[in-house]
């Protein structure tokens, strides 16, 4: 399997949907291939860091506005 | 964050019986509803829109719209991935508005991006985020998905960010399933890229 070859499943691999003889190898060109496995380590890391922080927090207020703004709607005819 | 996965035919999600609630005329299930997804639709706007006041403008925007529309959701999706429908939408209105009408899709600046995937292969330091502070952590990974092409970043958010299924990105956006599954791809690769610039482990030991 060749790097490109190998970057073609990436997604799949992460997502956990290849075959088991895929993973098979996939894994089999990770053992001689540091450039993938660095790729994929920091690939996986990348997509973690993006869920575990929130980086545009809800503003305040904005939640009560929206109720309003609700109700308001709410009262032309629910 | 878990990817959502599909509901099983004879399972009811939670949410169907708080819209049968709100159509019955209990505007509080509809509160409900508001509070359990306003976040999201407000990081969605904010990453399409890039500015705080349209996205605000967006969440309102986008509830009142679900809110009038209510009648029309089928219960064959899910009312979260109807809700993320209509907020892509108004925030792609709201683009369009502020650049005068030029025309804003979910494509644009895809085009030349197609088949670039950059690869810098330095490895990451253990803990990166542990070398900056909250707020600095904050700063690196908005700035670093904001110079993203925006067809990538919508996938990355819907698809990494939000939870969506590859089908359900893929309906939200009108786009084929080979299409979301190829800038997903390029976008999880080239945020990688651009965060070894703050995360690369360092020569000599240093962490």
């Amino acid at each position: 399997m060749t790097c490109t070859e190998f970057l073609a499943q990436l997604d799949d691999l992460i997502d956990d949907v290849v075959t088991a003889k895929m993973r098979a190898d996939l894994q089999e060109h990770l053992r001689g291939c540091e450039h993938c496995e660095v790729t994929l380590n920091t690939t996986r890391k990348t997509i973690e860091i993006y869920r575990s922080h929130e980086i545009y927090e809800l503003p305040t207020g904005l939640r009560e506005r929206l109720h309003k703004a609700i109700m308001e709607r709410c009262k032309k005819g629910c | 964050m878990a990817t959502i996965q599909p509901i099983a035919e004879n399972e009811q999600h939670p949410d169907v019986a708080l819209v049968e609630r709100v159509r019955a005329g209990d505007i509080s299930a509809y509160d409900t509803l508001v509070r359990k997804y306003d976040r999201q639709v407000f990081r969605i706007a904010q990453h399409i829109t890039q500015n705080r006041e349209d996205a605000e403008d967006v969440v309102q925007d986008a509830f009142l719209k679900a809110y009038e529309k209510l009648d029309q959701f089928q219960g064959n999706s899910k009312f979260y991935t109807w809700l993320v429908r209509i907020a892509v939408n108004e925030s792609l209105m709201r683009l369009r508005k502020r650049r005068t009408g030029k025309m804003v899709s979910i494509d644009e600046d895809v085009e030349t991006e197609e088949g670039s995937v950059p690869r810098d292969l330095a490895d990451w330091a253990p803990d990166p985020e542990q070398n900056y502070t909250q707020a600095e952590l904050a700063e690196i990974l908005r700035k670093t998905i904001q110079g993203l092409p925006q067809g990538f970043r919508v996938v990355f958010v819907l698809r990494d960010v939000e939870g969506l299924s590859t089908e359900e990105t893929a309906e939200t956006l009108g786009l084929s399933v080979p299409a979301v599954k190829s800038r997903l791809l390029r976008a999880r690769l080239q945020l990688r890229e651009r965060l070894t610039r703050y995360f690369r482990r360092k020569k000599g030991g240093e962490k």
